[in-house]
C-alpha cells in the first residue's frame, strides 16, 4: 500500500485534536453542574480517556475494524495485531495505526458524552466499568455497521461521514438509557440546579468546536480537496447553529444567553458531523442553523417528559445527530462527494429513506444496547451513588477533594 | 451606644463607606448577605429553563456609635446607598448595653 506523507499527518493531527475534544467535554460539562459536582464531572471525562482507549486496543477496535462480517468484526486486530495490515475494504493512505489511533479518540469522545446525562449521580468506579463494556458492545458494533466499508449500513447505502449515527445519535439515545437505568437527580425538577461556572462551559465549547475541525475534517482520512470543505462546512455549521439558537432563545425567553450560545455552536457542530463531507458550505450553514434550533426546543422537551437528562445529551447529540443525519438526504451534493446525491441534487428521496434508516436503527439499537449494559452495571457492582453521596458532592464523598478552596474559617492541619 | 445595621445594594458599599468617611465614622463591619424583601429575588434562565432565585446578594454594614449620631449616620447611608429602584435595603437602629475596645480595655463611650 501507498503510504501519503501529507494524509497521514493530517490524520495523526486529527487524532490528537479528537482526544482534545474530550477535556473540552469535561470543562463544558464541569461548568455546567454545581460546584460541588464539579470534580466528579472532571475525573469521568478525564478517567474515560484512559480506560476506553486501552478497551479499545484490547479488543473494541477489532471489532469494529476486524475482518469480514457485515455485523461484527472478528479478532484479527486484537491488541493491535498486524499493526500494518490494512482495514479490509479501505484503502487508505495512512499507515493503519493511524486510522486506528483516530478512531480510539472517536471511542473516548463519545463513550465521555454520557456522563452528561448521568451528571451529579454516578459511581466513579461503576461509570468507568459502564463506560468500557459500553465501548465494546454499543460503540463498537455501530462502528462497525456504519463505518467499516463491510458494515451492513455502510452496504445499505446509509452516509454518515464523521459519526451523525455512531457518534450523535448513539450518545443521544444510549444517554435516554442510561438517565431511565439512572433515575433523576434528587429534587429535580423542583430544586434549581443552575450551572456553578458558565466560564468554563464556554471554554469548554470553544475546546470542542476547535477540536472538531479534526473530528469532520480528519474524516476525510486524507488531506485534500474533501478535507478542506469538511472543516469549513464544521465551522460554518457551528456559526450557523450559535445564532440559530440564540436568536430563537431571545425570542423565546427574551434573553440571548452565553450558555445558549455555546449550546447552539455544539448543537451545530454535531448537526453537520454526518454530513460535512457530503454537502457544500451553504448547506452545511442551514445544517447547523436547523440543528441550533432543534436544539433549543428539544432541551424542553425533559421538562414535560419528565427525565433527568441533565445535561442535555439527548437534546443537543440526538436530536442534532437526526438533524444532520437526515439532512445529508436533502442536501447531498455529488460537486462535493460523488458518492452522495440528496434532494437539492436531484437526486429524489432514495437516499433520505436510507439516512432515515440509519436513525432508526442506531437509535434502537443504542437505547436497547445501553439499557442493558446499564441495567447489569446497576445491579451488580452498582452505577448510582448513595443519597448522601449525592446531598454532600461527588467531590467530598467520591474523591475526597474540593474544586474550590477559599480559605474561611478552621484550620487545616496535615494528617502525617 | 446604638449599633446601626444596614442592607444595601453590593455596589453601593463604595458610595456609602465614602459618605460615612465625611461624617467622621472611624470603623465598619461589612457581611455579605443574601435575602429578600419586595424585590422577591430575581430569574435566572439556563438553556431555555427558567430558575426563580429567591434570595439575592446584599451587603450588610454594621456601625456602632454615640446615641447622639445615630440619626446622621441612617442618614447618610440612606442617601448614599439609595438608586430609587426596588431592593435598596433597610437600615435599623438598637440599643446596645455594653461596649469594650479589646486592646485598651476602654468600656462604653470611650470605646465607640
Amino acid at each position: 500500500m501507498h503510504i501519503d506523507t501529507g494524509d497521514t499527518c493530517w490524520v495523526l493531527i486529527s487524532a490528537a485534536l479528537v482526544l482534545f475534544m474530550t477535556p473540552g467535554l469535561a470543562f463544558f460539562y464541569g461548568g455546567m453542574v454545581r460546584s460541588k459536582h464539579v470534580l466528579g464531572m472532571l475525573a469521568q471525562n478525564f478517567a474515560v480517556i484512559a480506560v476506553v482507549s486501552i478497551v479499545w486496543l484490547l479488543i473494541a477496535y477489532t471489532v469494529a475494524f476486524g475482518h469480514q462480517n457485515s455485523l461484527i468484526g472478528d479478532l484479527h486486530f486484537a491488541g493491535f495485531a498486524h499493526p500494518r495490515e490494512p482495514v479490509p475494504g479501505l484503502n487508505l493512505t495512512v499507515p493503519p495505526l493511524a486510522f486506528a489511533a483516530f478512531q480510539m479518540m472517536f471511542a473516548v469522545i463519545t463513550a465521555a458524552l454520557l456522563t452528561g446525562a448521568g451528571a451529579d449521580r454516578m459511581r466513579f468506579g461503576g461509570f468507568l466499568v459502564f463506560a468500557a463494556l459500553w465501548a465494546l458492545i454499543v460503540y463498537a458494533p455501530l462502528a462497525h455497521w456504519v463505518f467499516s466499508p463491510t458494515g451492513w449500513l455502510a452496504h445499505q447505502g446509509l452516509l454518515d461521514f464523521a459519526g451523525g449515527t455512531v457518534v450523535e445519535i448513539n450518545a443521544g439515545a444510549s444517554a435516554l438509557a442510561l438517565v431511565l437505568v439512572l433515575g433523576n437527580r434528587r429534587g429535580w425538577p423542583q430544586e434549581a440546579m443552575a450551572p456553578h461556572s458558565l466560564p468554563l462551559t464556554l471554554l469548554g465549547a470553544g475546546i470542542l468546536w476547535f477540536g472538531w475541525f479534526g473530528f469532520n475534517a480528519g474524516s476525510a482520512l486524507a488531506s485534500g480537496d474533501l478535507s478542506a470543505q469538511a472543516l469549513i462546512g464544521t465551522h460554518l455549521a457551528g456559526c450557523g447553529g450559535l445564532l440559530g439558537w440564540i436568536l430563537f432563545e431571545k425570542k423565546v425567553t427574551g434573553h440571548a444567553t452565553t450558555l445558549g450560545a455555546a449550546s447552539g455552536a455544539v448543537a451545530g457542530l454535531v448537526a453537520i458531523t454526518p454530513a460535512a463531507g457530503f454537502v457544500n458550505s451553504l448547506g452545511a450553514v442551514v445544517i447547523g442553523f436547523l440543528g441550533g434550533v432543534a436544539g433549543l426546543y428539544a432541551v424542553r422537551l425533559k421538562f414535560r417528559l419528565r427525565y433527568d437528562d441533565s445535561l442535555d445529551v439527548v437534546a443537543v447529540h440526538g436530536i442534532g445527530g437526526v438533524v444532520g443525519t437526515l439532512a445529508v438526504g436533502i442536501f447531498a451534493t455529488r460537486t462535493v462527494n460523488p458518492v452522495g446525491r440528496g434532494l437539492i441534487d436531484g437526486g429524489g428521496v432514495t437516499l433520505l429513506g436510507k439516512q432515515a434508516l440509519g436513525v432508526v436503527v442506531a437509535a434502537t439499537f443504542a437505547f436497547t444496547a445501553t439499557w442493558l449494559v446499564a441495567q447489569a452495571v446497576q445491579r451488580t457492582i452498582g452505577l448510582r451513588v448513595t443519597p448522601d453521596v449525592e446531598l454532600q458532592g461527588l467531590d467530598m464523598a467520591i474523591h475526597a477533594e474540593t474544586a474550590y478552596e477559599h480559605g474561611g474559617f478552621g484550620a487545616t492541619t496535615r494528617n502525617a | 451606644m446604638r449599633l446601626v445595621t444596614a442592607i444595601i445594594k453590593p455596589f453601593t458599599l463604595d458610595l456609602v463607606r465614602g459618605a460615612l468617611n465625611q461624617t467622621g465614622v472611624h470603623g465598619m463591619t461589612v457581611t455579605e448577605v443574601s435575602g429578600f424583601g419586595r424585590q422577591k429575588g430575581h430569574t435566572e434562565i439556563y438553556r431555555g429553563a427558567e430558575y426563580d432565585v429567591s434570595f439575592s446578594p446584599k451587603l450588610r454594614i454594621e456601625i456602632v456609635v454615640d446615641d447622639a449620631d445615630a440619626e446622621a449616620v441612617v442618614h447618610t447611608i440612606a442617601t448614599a446607598a439609595r438608586t430609587g429602584s426596588i431592593g435598596d435595603g433597610k437600615i435599623w437602629v438598637t440599643r446596645i448595653e455594653a461596649l469594650l475596645r479589646v486592646r485598651t480595655g476602654e468600656r462604653d463611650g470611650d470605646a465607640v
